[in-house]
C-alpha cells in the first residue's frame, strides 16, 4: 500500500462488495473542493462460476470509467494510479460485506457486562454476532458446547473479567470453547482465530487451556474496570484478524487486499466510521438506518458513545416473511389504509421470499411493502435501544435528591428527544417513489421526539466514505455534506399523550416561511420548507406534553427544509396504531393524505 | 438495450449431471474415479470429535480445584466406562473419602487446577455421504469427497421442505392445473415421489405423511397451510433440515398456481422411474433450490438445460413466466423492451418489458418481475 500525501489527492476510485452487488464511485477534486462525480456498479463475483471478487470490481470500475470519460484499468485490468490528466486514479479504497459479511462468536462472563462490551466490539467493528456466550445465559456448560460446535464463526471474541478480577470464570469459558473444537466458516485449511481480551491475569491459564488448533491471540481488556469500556484493540485485531484470515481466504481477496491502498474494511464497519466522525464533527446525536434484504443495521451515536446493532433476520426480501412472523400480519397491516386479504398477503410475501429480486408494480404492493418496512425498522430500533445502555455493573452514588430518580446501569442511552439526525439507506427508504413515504416510514418505525433532521443516503455511499474517513478525513466530510446526503427536511414533535380533541401543541414559524396555528391530538402536518430554506419554529406543548424543553415549557429552535419540507407531528409518543384503542384505519388514511403519500 | 438478463430455474429433459458429494469436514473417500455407485452407497465417511460432558468434579467432591488432580483416579487420555470410579478425595485423616463414579463413557480430555472442571469426550460420531445419484464417480477430492457424474432429467423446484429422500416417481394429478388433494393419494404411493398438478393442500400433505410417501412435489401451496403443516410461522428461507415426515418441493410458488406445463409433462414421462430428490432451499448468498433427479438409462445427454424456467437474455419473442403479483404465474412473450425507464403503478420508475399472452392480451411489467422459460 503507497504512502501518499493527502494533499496531492486529487482523484480518489472507491468500492463497496456487497453480498449482490459490487459499487463503485469516483470522487473528483473541483475547484479546491472534493465532490463525488460518477458511479457504477455490477455483480458481485466471489461465487461461481467466476469465483473471484476482482471481477466484479474491475466490472463496476469500467462502467465508471466509461461514464466518466477517464481510463481507470490498464490492459490487464489492473487499477492505474497515480491520476495523470483523463487517466487513473491517486488511491484506491474499498470496503466488502460479501460472503455474507463478518461472522463471530462472542464470549465473556456475565452476560450483562463483560459479553455484552465485547458484543459491543465486534459489532462496532461490523461482525453479525452468531451467539453470546456467557456464564449466565442459562445453558447448561453441554448445551453451550454444542452451540460453538455448530456454529461455524469466522472468529470468536473471548473476553471476561476485569483486570485483577476473576479467573477462574474466564478460564472456565475457555474451557467450554477448547474442546468444542470450533470450525472456521471457509475451509478446513485455517485454524480458527480466537482474540482474547479479558482479565490480563487470565491470559496465562486461557492460553494454557488451548492446543495449537486455534490461533490465539491477546488485545486489552474490553472492559478493565466495571465503569470503564476499552473496544477500541478489540476491534483494531478483528479488523486485522478479518484482512489476514476471513477476507484471505475469500475468493480473490488476496488479490484484491494488494490493490487497495487502504486495509478493507467490513462495509457495516465503515458505515459506522462515517457516522461516528460525522457526529464527532458537528457535536451532534445521530441515528443511521441501513435496511437491506436479509439484514437492517441500525448505528447510533448518542453523547459521543457509538452503538451499532445488525439485526440479522430483519429484511425486506429474503427476511420479509421473518418480519411478517415476528410483527404479526395484525401489526402490519394497521398501517395498511386500503382493504387487503390477509392469507393473499401471507402467499404474495412468501413469494417475495423465493424471488427476492421482484419489484411492487402496483400501489397496493408498495403499500404493503412500506407497510412491513415500518415494523421491520421498528423492530430494529427496538433491538438497538434494548443493547445501547449505559454500562451494566456500575456501582452508583445514591444521594437525597437522587432518591427517586436514580437510574441502575443499563438504562438504553438512545433518547429520540436529543436525537438530531436520523439517516436512512437501504432499498425501500433509497427507492421509496416519493421522498415523503421515506420521511412517514422514518417517523412512524423511529418515532422522533422535538426537532429531528431527517435525510437519506442518496445512493448509499456511507461505507465507501467511512474507508476514505481512515486516509483523507476531509475528503470524506466534504463528499458527505455536499454529495451524499440528500436532506428530507425535519420532523418535529411531542412527546407524551395527548388528549383526544384537545390541541396538543401551538406554533409559529419565522423566517423562510411564515406560519402559525394550532395542532390537534392525532393531527400530521407537512409544510412546503425546501432544501436551502430554514425557518424558525417556537412550539407551545399543551400541559404534560414536551417537545425538548420540559413538559408544557415552549421551545424555539432553527429548522432545516428539504425535499419533503417540514413535518408537524401531534400524534404523540409512543405512537399508538391499530388495536382497541390506537389509531383506526380512518385516521391512518388522513395522516397518508396529511403528508401526501401516495399522490402527487 | 433489445434484451436484459435474467435468472431462472434449471429443468431439462436430459442432462449430464456434476453431483458434488462433499464431507462436512474431513475423513475418508470409499471410492475411486471411474467406480460405478447406485444412489444410496456410502462413497465418504468421517468421525466428527464425540460429544462433550463437561463435568464440576471438584465441587462434587467437595476439594479445590488445585487439590483435584491428587484425587484423579484416572490419567489424561484414558478410556473410562459408565460406573467407574473416577476420582476419590483423600478424606480428613483417611477418613470421610468420597469417590465419584462416572454417569458417561468416554475418553478424559483434560483436569483443570483453576477451575475443578474435568472433560470427558464420548465416542466419535460418524458422518456419511451417499451418492445421492446413481453413476460415475468422475472425480475424487482426497479427504473431502467425489464428484458423481450421472445422465438424468433433472428439475429445480422453487422451495422445499425436508433433506434427501429417494422413491419412484407416481402420478396423481390428471393435468397442470389440477390441486393436490387427499382423495388423490392412494396407499400404493408409499415409498414414492408423489407427483401433483398445483396448489398441494395441508390434507393431502398430511394424508402423504400417513401413507409413507417419501416426497410430494406439486405447483404451489398456501403458505396457512405451509404454516399448519409446520407447525410454525416460516421466517427464513433456509430448508432442508425438517422432520416432517415427508419431502416437499413446489415447482412453482406460494398460493392456486398450476405446475408448468413443461415441467408436469417430464414427470409424466418417467412416470415408475426411480427418483433423488432433495427439498433443501437456501435463498441467500450461494443461493440453492430444491429438486428432483431422475436418472436415464440413455447415454448421449449434453449439458444444455433445454425446458422448464432457463437462464438467458430477455428478448422479444422469449418466453416468461411473471412472477409478482398483480399478473403472478401468467405465462406470454416478450413483446417489447422499451429501452427508457417506465412510471408503474406503484409511482416507481423501472425498466419495463410488455408481454403478450396466449389470449392476445398485452401487458407492461418490470422487467425484474418476469423469469425465461423455455420457448
Amino acid at each position: 500500500m503507497s504512502k501518499i500525501n493527502p494533499d496531492d489527492i486529487e482523484v480518489i476510485l472507491a468500492t463497496d462488495c456487497g453480498s449482490t452487488t459490487t459499487k463503485a464511485i469516483l470522487i473528483e477534486k473541483i475547484d479546491g473542493h472534493y465532490r463525488q462525480t460518477y458511479r457504477g456498479e455490477a455483480p458481485t463475483t466471489v461465487e461461481e462460476p467466476a469465483a473471484d471478487v476482482t471481477v466484479g470490481v474491475t466490472n463496476a470500475v469500467s462502467e465508471v470509467a466509461e461514464l466518466a470519460g477517464r481510463k481507470l484499468l490498464d490492459e490487464n485490468d489492473q487499477i492505474l494510479r497515480p491520476s495523470n490528466g483523463k487517466q487513473g486514479c491517486d488511491i484506491y479504497i474499498s470496503t466488502s460485506s460479501a460472503g455474507g459479511g463478518l461472522q463471530m462468536l462472542v464470549a465473556g462472563v456475565v452476560r450483562e457486562m463483560t459479553a455484552a462490551s465485547a458484543k459491543r466490539a465486534a459489532l462496532g467493528a461490523g461482525a453479525i454476532v452468531m451467539d453470546t456466550i456467557s456464564s449466565n445465559d442459562k445453558r447448561k456448560p453441554y448445551e453451550q458446547i454444542q452451540r460453538i460446535r455448530e456454529l461455524r464463526p469466522d472468529m470468536i471474541l473471548l473476553s471476561g473479567g476485569t483486570d485483577g478480577g476473576t479467573v477462574k470464570h474466564v478460564v472456565q469459558l475457555a474451557e467450554l470453547i477448547a474442546p468444542a473444537k470450533p470450525q472456521p466458516r471457509f475451509g478446513d485449511k485455517y485454524r480458527m482465530p480466537i482474540i482474547y481480551a479479558g482479565n490480563i491475569e487470565a491470559w496465562e491459564p486461557v492460553k494454557e487451556t488451548f492446543d495449537d488448533d486455534v490461533e490465539l491471540s491477546q488485545v486489552e481488556n474490553v472492559r478493565p474496570q466495571l465503569d470503564n469500556e476499552n473496544l477500541g484493540p478489540a476491534r483494531d485485531e478483528i479488523h486485522e484478524l478479518f484482512l489476514e484470515h476471513v477476507m484471505a481466504h475469500a475468493p480473490g481477496y488476496d488479490k484484491l487486499i494488494s490493490w487497495t491502498d487502504a486495509p478493507i474494511m467490513p462495509t457495516p464497519g465503515a458505515v459506522g466510521n462515517i457516522l461516528q466522525t460525522i457526529a464527532e464533527r458537528d457535536g451532534i446525536n445521530a441515528v443511521g438506518v441501513d435496511i437491506g434484504g436479509a439484514t437492517t443495521d441500525v448505528f447510533s451515536v448518542f453523547d459521543g458513545v457509538f452503538n451499532r446493532t445488525v439485526s440479522a433476520n430483519l429484511g425486506m426480501s429474503y427476511s420479509i416473511s421473518n418480519v411478517c412472523a415476528e410483527a404479526t400480519m395484525l401489526n402490519i397491516l394497521r398501517w395498511v389504509h386500503v382493504d387487503m386479504q390477509e392469507r393473499e398477503l401471507r402467499n404474495r410475501v412468501k413469494n417475495k421470499m423465493i424471488r427476492p429480486t421482484t419489484i411492487p408494480q402496483t400501489l397496493e404492493a408498495l403499500i404493503f411493502e412500506q407497510a412491513v418496512a415500518r415494523e421491520a425498522l421498528r423492530l430494529a430500533y427496538i433491538q438497538h435501544k434494548e443493547f445501547a445502555t449505559t454500562l451494566k455493573g456500575v456501582q452508583q452514588q445514591r444521594t437525597v435528591g437522587d432518591l427517586f430518580t436514580q437510574d441502575s446501569g443499563g438504562q438504553s442511552i438512545v433518547n429520540n428527544m436529543k436525537l438530531d439526525l436520523l439517516v436512512a439507506s437501504g432499498g425501500v427508504l433509497s427507492h421509496a417513489p416519493r421522498m415523503h413515504q421515506t420521511a412517514a416510514m422514518l417517523i412512524d418505525a423511529f418515532e422522533p421526539e422535538g426537532f429531528t433532521t431527517l435525510a437519506k443516503d442518496s445512493i448509499f455511499m456511507m461505507p465507501h466514505l467511512g474507508v476514505l474517513a481512515q486516509v483523507h478525513p476531509q475528503a470524506a466530510l466534504e463528499v458527505f455534506e455536499r454529495d451524499c446526503l440528500i436532506y428530507l427536511g425535519t420532523c418535529v414533535a411531542i412527546a407524551g399523550q395527548p388528549k383526544p380533541g384537545r390541541v396538543a401543541f401551538r406554533y409559529k414559524i419565522t423566517g423562510d416561511l411564515s406560519d402559525e396555528g394550532e395542532m390537534y391530538a392525532g393531527e400530521l402536518k407537512l409544510l412546503s420548507l425546501s432544501g436551502d430554506q430554514r425557518a424558525t419554529v417556537e412550539i407551545e406543548p399543551a400541559r404534560g406534553l414536551d417537545c425538548g424543553a420540559g413538559k408544557g415549557r415552549p421551545i424555539s429552535r432553527e429548522v432545516r427544509g428539504g425535499e419533503v419540507g417540514l413535518i408537524l407531528d401531534a400524534r404523540g409518543r409512543e405512537l399508538a396504531v391499530g388495536g382497541e384503542k390506537g389509531a383506526d384505519r380512518q385516521t391512518v388514511t388522513q395522516w397518508v393524505n396529511s403528508l401526501h403519500l401516495y399522490e402527487d | 438495450m433489445a434484451h436484459a438478463y435474467t435468472p431462472g430455474l434449471k429443468v431439462s429433459r436430459q442432462t449430464k449431471l456434476h453431483c458434488r458429494r462433499l464431507l462436512p469436514i474431513s475423513g475418508k473417500v470409499l471410492v475411486e474415479v471411474g467406480d460405478l455407485v447406485e444412489a444410496q452407497d456410502v462413497v465418504a465417511e468421517a468421525s466428527i470429535p464425540g460429544d462433550i460432558f463437561p463435568l464440576n468434579l471438584a465441587s462434587l467432591l467437595g476439594v479445590s480445584a488445585a487439590d483435584l488432580p491428587g484425587c484423579m483416579l484416572k490419567n489424561r487420555g484414558e478410556r473410562v466406562e459408565v460406573g467407574d470410579e473416577l476420582a476419590r478425595s483423600k478424606g480428613i485423616f483417611g477418613f470421610f473419602k468420597k469417590s465419584y463414579f462416572s454417569r458417561s463413557a468416554g475418553v478424559l480430555e483434560s483436569v483443570s487446577k483453576i477451575t475443578g472442571q474435568i472433560i470427558l469426550r464420548g465416542e466419535p460420531i460418524p458422518v456419511q455421504v451417499r451418492a445421492y445419484v446413481p453413476g460415475r464417480i468422475l472425480e475424487v477430492k482426497p479427504e473431502q469427497g467425489v464428484v458423481v457424474e450421472s445422465n438424468v432429467t433433472f428439475i429445480q423446484g422453487i422451495f422445499g421442505i425436508g433433506g434427501e429422500q429417494y422413491g419412484k416417481i407416481h402420478l396423481a394429478c390428471e393435468n397442470p392445473e389440477q390441486p393436490l388433494t387427499e382423495d388423490l393419494i392412494k396407499p400404493e404411493m408409499r415409498g414414492g415421489v408423489i407427483i401433483g398438478g398445483a396448489r398441494m393442500t395441508h390434507q393431502a400433505v398430511e394424508k402423504a405423511i400417513a401413507v409413507g410417501a417419501s416426497a410430494v412435489v406439486s405447483g404451489g401451496i398456501d403458505d396457512q397451510d405451509l404454516k399448519n403443516i409446520l407447525g410454525y410461522d416460516l421466517g427464513v428461507a433456509i430448508t432442508g433440515t425438517e422432520k416432517i415426515g415427508t419431502t416437499l418441493i413446489i415447482t412453482e410458488g406460494f398460493g392456486d398456481i398450476g405446475m408448468a406445463r413443461r415441467t408436469f409433462e417430464l414427470f409424466q414421462s418417467r412416470v415408475g422411474s426411480q427418483a433423488s430428490v432433495n427439498g433443501a432451499t437456501q435463498i441467500r448468498a450461494g443461493v440453492m433450490r430444491p429438486e428432483i433427479v431422475i436418472p436415464t438409462a440413455d447415454d448421449s445427454a449434453s449439458d444444455v438445460f433445454d425446458d422448464g424456467a432457463v437462464e438467458g437474455f430477455l428478448e422479444p419473442g422469449s418466453s416468461v413466466r411473471i412472477i409478482r403479483d398483480p399478473y403472478f404465474g401468467m405465462i406470454g412473450q416478450v413483446a417489447s423492451l422499451p429501452a427508457e425507464p417506465t412510471v408503474l403503478g406503484s409511482g416507481s420508475k423501472a425498466r419495463v418489458l410488455e408481454v403478450k399472452l396466449d389470449d392476445g392480451r398485452k401487458l407492461v411489467v418490470p422487467r425484474a418481475n418476469v423469469e425465461i422459460i423455455a420457448g
